[in-house]
């Protein structure tokens, strides 16, 4: 098993944290969570990982014949992937209006709620 | 129907509902749509509380959906657990969800025409959401009513899309709470690596079976879920959302973000140490207790400090939140079953009287169009019952017996002991005394109006010139958006109803002991890590010895009243001597801190994080 996905899950958290951190544009900013997402994808594509497996679809090959990959964590990145459509039309939608009612899509204009 | 059936039932109703209203909403009148909606949540709450009542002595209901139990204890089948605590949750979230669409019947003006069933429906989605988060036994789909209930939220605070703050605030919400999803995601993965399960009983029980092997594996998943619902409970330095999303959201949905989902957050972290780590010696006790004590303290301070600080009045009640869930934080972290019951009175009684005192807070938004402290000043004169509530509330928010907040503090003083006393008492005492504050001020015309130039109309006009007339880092409550076509002339039964309702309900959980003995039982089995398994796994039940029924203790009766009396002091002494608006000098860094820019907010929480892993280690 190879370490290198797993470092790649964490970097791809951790780059995407910081580009939230330091946006200076609304979409970037949903862009950067996405990134973030795209780390729960590799991390779980990660763990159900077999060497020399093939994909769980059983329709032409024998059940027991050879290995397959975890279909349950495939299973879990799908229900991801709807979770993150949603989220990424939704917050887009919010920031199309920000950019209406503001003028802006930089977040470091956005100064209203303070204290 | 059994018990175990009717599980589904309470997830899967508001959900259809909310389809329901979305695919007919557009040829709907308004009130065929709101009455509606309320047959569907209060159906969904008179099942919680059938099923409550029926089970209240025996076998908690659990239901594999589709039948597809584990073999072997293993297997991939979906699961709904109605313990004690889970169960009774459900119950308390479709009842609030039922005041708060009764409450909004009249609270909006009519939405345009082609969108009659959007808000309803988002109610009952969130209700759906909240309600599969108590009841499920799994922690993938943990996640995903996680995901669910902070969607739906995060369009119920920017429901008003056509307020430039209003979707700020959304904005803000959808990027901290999604960013706890995804670690809350990211330590599912960790933990079905490492035992290829996904159930709690089921990962509980590897965990058990592992030892103190993969100890940092461990601790790494518990760091990263716990975050994710830490988020949610809005912890400091996680919490940064809460203000500015209660700042801008509809007060119906107030309501509901104070009074139970964030409340949720500090459910979700309790639920998963018990039954995934309790037993595991991956993660010993004594770092849990470290963490969630430092937390709630450092939370519990904070907030009291920011709420005291506050003139927007629902800013105010979004701190004294933060600050108490500080509070059931530092009672959780005790770890044993006395706290439990403690802090889940605590919780019913807070959520009674904080959802109360944000239908008062969106009365005065009906009536003057304005929160803001310092303009309203004296102007609340003629609603006086309702001024009467809000003083209620303020004392009932501090820990005022027989209220059930003043139960649920006594417990927790006693389950904490020692030096966590004090500050329940001094932190209870703040966020009463600014509520006290607001109401001496506002409804009675106690104290000193402001100076002209205070009030925010004066300023209000720099302020279209640019940022700089609030360089002093605050959020005033004027130029609230109306909610209503016209300002009311006086409080509107519905709504005024629904508070006194909700603090007769807060009341009522400091005053009825059949509540608190069944109360205890969900405590105690809460808090067995062993017999959750059971339950969950072979259907067989244990019977524990029960712990002694929680009571008024004379001690907690008078630490109750002293701090009702330093809160009712502390806001006596503020009106009379304190100009009004005059901030100390020494809190700008805090209120700084609180700067409205998502990505400064994002960089706390990675802190934060970062805190939670040294702290558990």
């Amino acid at each position: 098993m190879s370490v290198l996905p797993y470092l790649v899950a964490g970097w791809l958290f951790l780059v995407g944290c910081y580009g939230l951190a330091t946006s200076r544009n609304l979409i970037h900013a949903v862009g950067s969570l996405a990134v973030c997402q795209a780390s729960t994808y590799v991390l779980l594509l990660a763990v159900g990982y077999r060497h020399g497996g093939t994909a769980p679809v059983f329709s032409d090959i024998r059940p027991g014949s050879r290995p397959v990959v975890d279909p349950v964590v495939q299973a879990l990145t799908l229900t991801d992937v709807v979770v993150g459509a949603t989220l990424t039309a939704l917050l887009l939608a919010l920031v199309v209006q920000v950019s209406k009612r503001h003028g802006t899509v930089d977040p470091d204009e956005l100064r209203e709620l303070r204290g | 129907m059994t018990a175990a059936q009717a599980l589904p039932v309470l997830v899967a109703g508001p959900l259809l509902g909310a389809a329901v209203l979305v695919a007919t909403g557009r040829w709907l009148p308004r009130y065929v749509a709101d009455v509606f909606a309320a047959v569907v949540a209060g159906a969904a709450a008179a099942l919680a509380v059938g099923v409550l009542v029926a089970t209240a002595d025996g076998a908690t209901p659990v239901e594999w959906v589709g039948g597809r139990r584990p073999r072997d204890g293993a297997g991939v089948g979906i699961v709904l657990v109605g313990d004690g605590i889970g169960l009774g949750l459900t119950a308390l979230v479709s009842v609030l969800v039922v005041t708060a669409l009764i409450y909004s019947w009249r609270f909006f003006d009519d939405p345009p025409s082609h969108q009659t069933g959007a808000f309803p429906a988002l109610i009952l989605a969130f209700q759906a959401a909240m309600c599969g988060f108590t009841l499920t036994g799994d922690l993938f789909n943990a996640f995903v009513f996680f995901e669910l209930m902070g969607v739906v939220a995060y369009a119920l605070t920017g429901y008003r899309v056509e307020e430039a703050r209003a979707v700020q605030g959304a904005l803000t919400f959808g990027f901290l709470n999604s960013l706890g999803g995804y670690a809350i995601l990211l330590g599912v993965g960790l933990l079905y690596a490492h035992t290829g399960q996904l159930g709690l009983a089921q990962i509980g029980q590897h965990l058990d079976a592992g030892g103190e092997r993969s100890g940092a594996l461990v601790k790494v998943a518990f760091v990263l879920v716990a975050t994710g619902f830490l988020v949610k409970a809005a912890a400091v330095p996680f919490h940064f959302w809460l203000p500015d999303a209660h700042t801008v959201a509809p007060t119906p949905v107030c309501m509901l973000l104070s009074g139970v989902m964030v409340q949720l957050g500090v459910y979700g972290v309790a639920r998963l140490y018990w039954t995934v780590f309790a037993g595991s010696g991956a993660l010993p006790e004594e770092a849990v207790h470290r963490a969630l004590l430092a937390l709630g303290v450092l939370t519990a301070v904070t907030g009291a400090l920011l709420c005291w600080l506050q003139r927007h009045v629902k800013r105010l009640l979004a701190f004294s939140t933060i600050a108490h869930t500080g509070l059931f934080l530092v009672a959780l972290a005790v770890l044993t079953p006395e706290a439990v019951s403690g802090t889940a009175l605590y919780v019913l009684g807070h959520a009674g009287v904080k959802a109360a005192l944000f239908a008062c807070a969106g009365i005065l938004v009906d009536r003057f169009g304005s929160v803001d402290e310092q303009e309203l000043h004296g102007r609340g004169t003629r609603l006086r019952p309702v001024g009467v509530l809000f003083t209620v509330g303020g004392l009932a928010l501090a820990g005022l017996p027989p209220f059930g907040t003043g139960l649920g503090k006594a417990l927790s003083e006693e389950a904490a002991g020692g030096w966590p006393t004090v500050l329940f008492v001094a932190v209870s005492a703040a966020t009463g005394g600014a509520v006290l504050r607001v109401a001496g001020g506002v409804f009675f015309g106690l104290g000193s109006p402001p100076a002209d130039e205070d009030r925010p109309h004066a300023t209000g006009r720099h302020r279209q010139d640019g940022a700089e007339a609030h360089e002093d880092a605050e959020t005033t409550g004027a130029d609230e958006p109306e909610e209503t076509r016209e300002r009311v002339t006086r409080a509107p039964d519905t709504m005024f109803a629904a508070a006194a309702a909700l603090l007769a309900a807060g009341l009522a959980v400091g005053c009825v002991p059949p509540l608190w003995s069944a109360v205890s039982r969900a405590a105690d089995s809460f808090t067995d890590h062993s017999g959750y398994a059971m339950t969950v796994l072979h259907a067989t039940e244990q019977h524990l010895p029960h712990s002694p029924v929680p009571h008024w203790s004379p001690a907690g009766v008078a630490l109750g009243l002293a701090s009702a009396a330093l809160a009712a002091a502390g806001a006596w002494g503020a009106l009379r001597t304190v100009p009004s608006g005059v901030r100390p000098g020494w809190s700008l860094p805090l209120r700084r801190l609180h700067s409205g820019h998502a990505g400064d907010y994002v960089a706390c929480a990675v802190a934060g994080l970062t805190l939670l892993a040294a702290l558990v280690w």
